[in-house]
């Protein structure tokens, strides 16, 4: 749709896209659909909506509120009530509105394509969204159907504790990088995240384990776990995605971080050919084959096989950090949850203390938003300490602003080992963008790990399958657009 | 009819008739439509493909193996069900010791018949919780705990019971069998409770066994309702997507691999999580155009002299 500014909106919908749209008409009413009506009058919502409600409200722009905020009106915030819960942003609402007069209609939901899918196709989108969860509706799609505001208005602005330095430059390096599509920052991936293996700090102490830095050591570990009756790896089985990070962490710190933008931007040999990836699925599937995997893991939800390794049934565990606060009420009070950057395969390019990092969590401010202004606002607030601080309290969970929390927060354990992680850590993280930008692509290679985890093929296939899956995904035109240097 | 009669009766026709074209043509309608666009399913922005979708369809083996998968249900989950419908309602009607001559289910018939019924009480979405915790994959799991307990499976290696493309299928149709089998026995019984006694005193005289008297005599009376049964169970055969999308790994399920993949996941797949939504709209009337074929197929297959009694 190509329109960022509100003002835009309404002509935009009859000019740009109309034609389109009436050739269509034109060609459907010779077949006898008569499909005409509804469309008519979905695009008259939309165009309707737009035009009315912008100058509505539109304040006037000053240094403290440069995107012209105006008092009285009202933001449509939808928040996806999940892991994190909605707490959090009910008290940035009430923050909001203690400053800018601004009340907030808030909703929170699970179902966010249930609830939001009919709003856009109407063109009466909320003003901000949290658009994640099972639900969620996937940022590409979303992207490619021109639904949602380039950020970058909001980036550039100045920050909120700082007047003199950009937003931009007040966020950990690289963690905007997860919202691009195709070349702009289209969601604001909020929380910061690491990604690897977990394990419990009081488990390895009683069995008197070193937490492993090369892949040998990770497989002595599992090997000893095993010979004490519990699993070596435990993974989500339901959900493959989650033993594709570690195949993918692997495959990045093997053959550094050409191998993984081999694979994000669609190289014909960004699997089969590749000795990182021969290697990595190879290493992995070792696991499987010396019978080190939790018993039963590959059939286990990701709830039902974390209860599990807090029920010390198994040494690690892949995750994101979010684990610790999604298994908040399983987790035992002396768990001690550690998180362990991927051990290392011999001679990789990436050290040991390299990690997957990023941010999760995508906010998105629909371009068709009716009270723009202050959903900038509100995304320029979030990313101030306050707000973020009130994040870490509510949400237990670190954002992607720096030294974003305030110290009087006391961190629970497995937060702030990634924490520790991070900074020695220091610029070498790296993070795989596919699943970004080529959903089906990434379910592919998911289907084919879950298949190597079952042992019903092996890495030889699985190269093939994940290389196919490449292959396909570069045949479709949208995807020149993407691409990382 | 008298005239004016015809007015009258089309006046209450007026609003259902107005309600089923609104939220049911309409919306067939529309689906066609959009099937023919290469819609991406949040934005009212797409173009006219024509047929483009349609071919792709049938190029697409996920689609194709879906399509296999929901006729392998087709076939097996009516049959089982009726018949052991069939079987259980007998036995509670008919299949009694004749006491003081008369015809009579087996002891405690009243009883089994609630029992029988409670499965049909529950929802999908608990029914899929309850069998999530059957097969769950590791020694937690009902089936699997009982497996190992008794010493038929290793414990290092429990049966994967969804994540096995052998067993997803059967494994989900066991789901469905186990919760329509009372419903379906319910609605045998009435039928049968209206097949008058004296035909099956009668038969006993004659010295027809239970059997006998089961195929001769029950079973051509009770065609109607197993018509009827076949032609529910058919449609529902032809959907499955709550069970599948929950039950099984991957998004909206279908998982391990494609192997227990139904057109209604494959076409939610494509519709929500890959933004193929005009695409998705042409699985969504080739669903439609096989599900009216096969209750037509099934309504003519079945169909016999109908006996008065």
């Amino acid at each position: 749709m190509g329109s960022t500014s509100a003002e835009n909106n309404g002509t935009g919908d009859n000019g740009t896209t109309g034609v389109g749209r009436r050739a269509l008409i034109k060609r459907s009413a010779a077949l006898g659909l008569i499909s005409v009506p509804t469309m008519s009058f979905l695009s008259a919502c939309a165009s309707g909506g737009g035009d009315d409600d912008s100058g509505e409200n539109e304040g006037k722009t000053s240094e403290s509120n440069p995107f012209g905020v105006k008092e009285g009106s009202k933001l449509d915030v939808v928040i996806f009530k999940g892991g994190y819960g909605d707490a959090y942003a009910k008290a940035w609402e009430a923050d909001f509105k203690k400053k800018w007069g601004v009340s907030s209609v808030h909703t929170g939901t699970q179902e966010i394509t249930g609830k939001l899918q009919p709003r856009f196709n109407a063109g009466n989108p909320p003003d901000i969204v949290d658009d994640s969860g099972a639900q969620q509706i996937p940022i590409d799609v979303l992207a490619k159907n021109g639904q949602l505001l380039d950020l970058a208005e909001v980036l550039d602005a100045p920050s909120a504790d700082d007047p003199d330095t950009k937003v931009r430059d007040t966020l950990i390096p690289g963690t905007l990088d997860a919202g691009m599509q195709e070349g702009k920052v289209v969601a604001l991936n909020y929380i910061y995240t690491v990604w690897g293996l977990w394990y419990s700090g009081k488990l390895f102490e009683e069995k008197g384990w070193e937490a492993p830095k090369t892949w040998d050591d990770f497989l002595a570990i599992c090997k000893d776990a095993k010979a004490d009756g519990i699993g070596g790896l435990a993974h989500q089985g339901k959900y493959p995605y989650y033993i594709n990070v570690a195949i993918m962490d692997l495959i990045a710190k093997k053959g550094g971080l050409d191998a993984m933008k081999a694979i994000d931007n669609l190289d014909p040999k960004a699997f089969v050919g590749s000795d990182a990836a021969t290697e990595a699925i190879e290493a992995v599937y070792e696991v499987v084959e010396k019978g080190y995997l939790m018993p039963g893991t590959n059939g286990l939800t990701h709830t039902e096989s974390q209860t599990r390794w807090n029920q010390y049934k198994a040494a690690f565990i892949t995750s994101g950090s979010w684990i610790e606060n999604e298994q908040l009420k399983t987790t035992p009070a002396d768990f001690d949850m550690k998180f362990l950057p991927m051990p290392l395969l011999p001679d990789s390019a990436l050290p040991f203390e390299a990690i997957r990092a990023g941010s999760g969590e995508p906010f998105i401010i629909p371009s068709k938003a009716k009270n723009l202004p202050a959903a900038k606002e509100f995304m320029r607030m979030m990313l101030s300490k306050k707000w973020s601080t009130i994040f870490a309290k509510e949400a237990n969970s670190l954002t992607i602003l720096k030294d974003g929390v305030d110290p009087s927060v006391q961190l629970r354990p497995g937060t702030q080992s990634t924490v520790e992680a991070s900074k020695a850590a220091g610029d070498n993280t790296f993070r795989f963008l596919y699943t970004e930008w080529y959903s089906e692509m990434g379910t592919a290679i998911e289907n084919a790990s879950n298949e190597l985890m079952a042992k019903r093929i092996q890495p030889k296939e699985w190269l093939k399958r994940a290389q196919a899956a490449v292959d396909k995904q570069a045949k479709d035109p949208a995807s020149k657009k993407n691409r990382r240097d | 009819m008298r005239k004016g009669q015809h007015r009258f009766v089309a006046g209450f026709l007026l609003f259902p008739v107005a309600l089923y074209l609104i939220f049911v043509i309409w919306p067939y309608i529309q689906t066609f439509g959009y099937s023919l666009t290469d819609w991406k399913g949040q934005s009212q922005t797409f173009d006219f493909v024509g047929l483009d979708n349609y071919t792709a369809l049938f190029e697409d083996d996920i689609f194709m193996g879906a399509i296999w998968h929901n006729i392998l249900f087709l076939v097996f989950i009516p049959v089982i069900t009726i018949l052991l419908a069939l079987f259980f309602a007998f036995m509670l009607n008919a299949g009694g010791r004749g006491r003081s001559g008369g015809v009579a289910g087996v002891a405690g018939s009243k009883y089994y018949r609630v029992i029988y019924f409670f499965p049909q009480v529950l929802s999908l979405a608990i029914l899929a919780v309850l069998f999530g915790a059957v097969y769950r994959s590791d020694g937690g799991g009902m089936l699997n705990g009982a497996l190992i307990k008794l010493g038929l499976v290793d414990r290092d290696s429990p049966v994967e019971w969804l994540n096995e493309p052998n067993f997803v299928l059967w494994a989900l149709i066991a789901v469905v069998v186990w919760h329509g089998v009372g419903f379906y026995l319910v609605l045998f019984s009435a039928a049968m409770q209206s097949i008058p006694r004296d035909i099956y005193e009668a038969a006993l005289i004659d010295g027809a066994s239970r059997t006998q008297s089961f195929f001769r005599i029950t079973l051509p009376l009770l065609w109607d309702s197993v018509q009827t049964a076949w032609v529910y169970l058919g449609i529902a055969a032809m959907d499955m997507f709550i069970l599948v999308s929950t039950m099984t790994a991957g998004d909206y399920g279908g998982g391990p691999d494609h192997h227990s993949e139904v057109m209604s996941t494959v076409m939610m797949r494509n519709f929500l999580l890959y933004g193929r939504s005009g695409y998705a709209c042409a699985m969504g009337v080739v669903m439609l155009l096989l599900t009216l074929i096969v209750s037509v197929v099934m309504l003519r297959a079945t169909r016999r002299e109908r006996i008065e009694f």
